[in-house]
C-alpha cells in the first residue's frame, strides 16, 4: 500500500518548504520518532490525524515537483530547516500519518515479498522431476509400445524431466534439419523458428487435448497429458535424426508409419483406457492421432533438404509435386523476386 | 566476576567513555576496504581471478576454486567473443541462416539457466550463480575453436577443411562437456548424476553445431 497510489489530487500545500531529493523517505525517517519501530510517542502527535494518507500523498507530490525545479542545493541545512517548517505547518497531524503510512509500506512489501518467494518457487515443480534415469529410460522404452489392455484404465507417469528433454531434442534435431537444408528463415531467427515449433506444439496440443477431455469426460490432469505428449515426441525425434541425415523419401514415409504409428497408437491406446463411450473416444483419439501424425510431416517436408540427384535416381517419376519444389536455391528465388519487383515497380 | 563485587562508583565522578564497542576492529575489515586503492589494482585482481580460472576449465581437476569464488565476467567475455566471431556468416546477409549476435547471447544464457534450474529441481546442492559460472567458464573450448575454425576458413572452405574443423570441434565439445560435467556432478546425488549431465550435453552440442556451420561469407 504506497501511500502515493492513494494521494489525493487536491494541490500541494503552501510549497512553502523547499524540499530537496535527497531527504525523500529517508528523510523522514529520521526525523519520525523510533526510526522505523511501532513505538509511536503520543506526546509529540497530534490528534487531528485524519486523512495521513493524503498528505503521504500530498508530500510525495510535493517532493516531486520540488525534484524537477530545483537542482540540489544544501541539503543537509535545507532539510533540516525545511523539517522544522514542514513541522510548524502541518502541525503534527502528519507524524502519525506518516508512521502509519511507513508501517503500511513495509507489511505491503513484506506480504509482497512473501507472495513472490510462494509462487516463483521452483520447488512446486520439485516433485514432477523426482525420477532415476532407469525410469526415464523404461520409460522412453515404453512409449513405444501401445497397450494391449484398454479396458481398465492405464498409469500414466506425471513426470516432467522426460518430455522436457525430449523436447530440447527436439529442438536440437530440428536446427540440424534446418541447417542442413539452408532453411531461410524471413521473420525471426533460427533458434527461435526452433524452439517456438517444438515447444508450442508440447504446450500447446496438450492443452487442446486436454481441453477436448474436458468435455469428453476423460480421466486425465494436465501434466498427465503433457507427460504422455511429452513422451510420445520419442517417436519423432528418431525419425527425424534418421531422416534428415538419410534422404530417402520412402525410408521416411516407412519411418512415419511405423515409429509415429506406434508412439500414436501408444496415446491413442491409453487414452481409450481412461474414456467410456465410443463417441468420445473416437473423438479424442482421432484428434490426437491426426495431430501428431501430421506434426511428424510438417516437420519432415518444412525443414528438409530436398536432394534432386538422389531423388531423380531413387523416386523416379511418382514423386507427389510439392516434393520438388527446391526450397531455397538462392539464385532462383533472388531471380523471382527480382522479376516480380521489376513487374510490380512497372505497373505502379 | 568475583573480582568485581567490591567496585563501587562514587557518586561525582562522571562516568565517560565509549559506550559502543568498535565492531571489526579485530576483523580483516580494512584489507575490504578496497575503495582507496588505484584502479589498476582493481581490475588486476579481477583479471588474474578470471585467468586463473580459465586455467582451471583448461585442466579440470575438481578444485573448488570455480565454484567457491563464482564471477560472471568470464562468461561474459567469452559469451560477447563467441557471439561476435560468429557473426557475418551466412548465404543471404540479409535474411541470414546464420545466427545473429543477439541469438546466440540468449542461447547461451537461457541455455545456461535452464540447467541450472534442472540441476537445482533434480536436488542439486549447487546455487543458481556457481552454476551458471562454471557453465559460462566452460565455454572457453568452444570460444578457442571457434577461432580456430575462423583461421582455418582463412586458408579456404573445402573438404579438408572441413574435416579440420570438425575434429577441433568435436575434441573441444568433449572437453567442454566434460569439464563442466567434473565441477557440476559432485553437486547431484550419485544416481542422478546422468539427469544432469545430458542437458549439459544437449546445451554444448548447440553451440558446437553452430560453430561448424558456421560459414563465412
Amino acid at each position: 500500500a504506497r501511500p502515493s497510489a492513494m494521494a489525493a489530487p487536491g494541490a500541494a500545500a503552501g510549497g512553502g518548504s523547499s524540499r530537496s531529493g535527497a531527504t525523500e523517505w529517508g528523510g523522514f525517517e529520521d526525523n519520525m520518532q523510533g526510526g522505523g519501530s511501532a513505538v509511536i510517542d503520543m506526546e509529540n502527535m497530534d490528534d487531528t490525524s485524519g486523512s495521513s494518507f493524503e498528505d503521504m500523498g500530498e508530500m510525495h507530490q510535493r517532493m516531486k515537483e520540488e525534484e524537477e525545479e530545483e537542482a540540489a542545493e544544501g541539503e543537509a541545512g535545507a532539510a533540516e530547516e525545511e523539517d522544522g517548517e514542514f513541522l510548524g505547518m502541518k502541525g503534527l497531524r502528519g507524524q502519525l500519518g506518516r508512521q502509519v503510512a511507513d508501517q503500511m509500506w513495509q507489511v505491503g512489501k513484506r506480504q509482497a515479498s512473501r507472495a513472490f518467494s510462494l509462487y516463483a518457487n521452483i520447488d512446486i515443480l520439485r516433485p514432477y522431476f523426482d525420477v532415476e534415469p532407469v525410469q526415464v529410460r523404461a520409460r522412453l522404452l515404453e512409449s513405444m509400445i501401445p497397450v494391449k489392455m484398454i479396458n481398465f484404465p492405464q498409469k500414466i507417469a506425471g513426470e516432467l524431466y522426460g518430455p522436457l528433454m525430449l523436447v530440447f531434442t527436439l529442438v536440437a534435431i530440428l536446427l540440424h534439419g534446418m541447417k542442413t537444408s539452408d532453411t531461410i528463415i524471413r521473420e525471426g531467427t533460427l533458434m527461435g523458428t526452433a524452439i517456438g515449433t517444438c515447444f508450442g506444439y508440447w504446450l500447446g496440443v496438450s492443452s487442446f487435448i486436454y481441453f477436448l477431455a474436458y468435455l469428453c469426460n476423460a480421466q486425465i490432469t494436465m501434466v498427465q497429458m503433457l507427460s504422455l505428449l511429452g513422451y510420445g515426441l520419442f517417436g519423432h525425434c528418431i525419425t527425424l535424426f534418421v531422416t534428415y541425415n538419410i534422404h530417402f523419401h520412402s525410408l521416411f514415409y516407412i519411418f512415419w508409419l511405423v515409429v509415429g504409428g506406434l508412439s500414436t497408437l501408444r496415446m491413442v491406446a491409453v487414452l481409450v483406457s481412461r474414456t467410456v463411450g465410443h463417441t468420445q473416444r473416437l473423438i479424442l483419439c482421432g484428434t490426437l492421432a491426426a495431430l501428431h501424425m501430421l506434426f511428424l510431416l510438417y516437420l519432415h517436408f518444412a525443414y528438409h533438404k530436398v536432394v534432386e540427384g538422389i531423388l531423380d535416381t531413387l523416386e523416379g517419376p511418382n514423386m507427389p509435386p510439392f516434393q520438388r519444389v527446391a526450397r531455397d536455391i538462392p539464385v532462383v528465388s533472388n531471380a523471382v523476386l527480382n522479376t516480380t519487383a521489376k513487374a510490380v515497380a512497372l505497373t505502379l | 566476576f568475583a573480582g568485581l563485587a567490591d567496585v563501587s562508583i562514587s557518586e561525582d565522578i562522571p562516568v565517560e567513555g565509549e559506550i559502543t564497542v568498535p565492531v571489526g576492529s579485530r576483523s580483516p575489515d580494512e584489507d575490504y576496504s578496497t575503495l582507496d586503492e588505484p584502479v589498476r589494482d582493481t581490475i588486476m585482481r579481477d583479471l588474474k581471478a578470471v585467468g586463473k580460472k580459465f586455467v582451471h576449465v583448461m585442466y579440470p581437476k575438481k578444485s573448488s576454486a570455480l565454484l567457491r569464488d563464482w564471477d560472471l565476467w568470464g562468461p561474459l567475455v567469452l559469451c560477447v567473443s563467441l557471439a561476435l566471431m560468429l557473426q557475418g556468416g551466412s548465404a543471404d546477409s540479409k535474411d541470414d541462416g546464420g545466427p545473429q549476435f543477439a541469438e546466440v547471447f540468449v542461447i547461451i544464457w537461457f541455455g545456461a539457466v535452464v540447467i541450472t534450474l534442472n540441476s537445482k529441481l533434480l536436488g542439486g546442492t549447487i546455487s543458481f550463480f556457481q552454476s551458471l559460472c562454471v557453465l559460462g567458464y566452460c565455454v572457453l573450448p568452444l570460444t578457442v575453436a571457434m577461432l580456430v575454425c575462423r583461421l582455418v576458413l582463412l586458408a579456404g572452405a573445402g573438404t579438408v577443411s572441413f574435416i579440420v574443423r570438425l575434429v577441433v570441434v568435436v575434441a573441444m565439445f568433449g572437453w567442454s562437456t566434460l569439464a563442466s560435467t567434473a565441477f557440476l556432478a559432485d553437486s547431484q546425488p550419485p544416481n542422478r548424476k546422468a539427469l544432469v549431465v545430458y542437458p549439459i550435453f544437449l546445451f554444448y552440442f548447440v553451440i558446437s553445431w553452430m560453430i561448424l556451420t558456421f560459414t563465412p561469407q
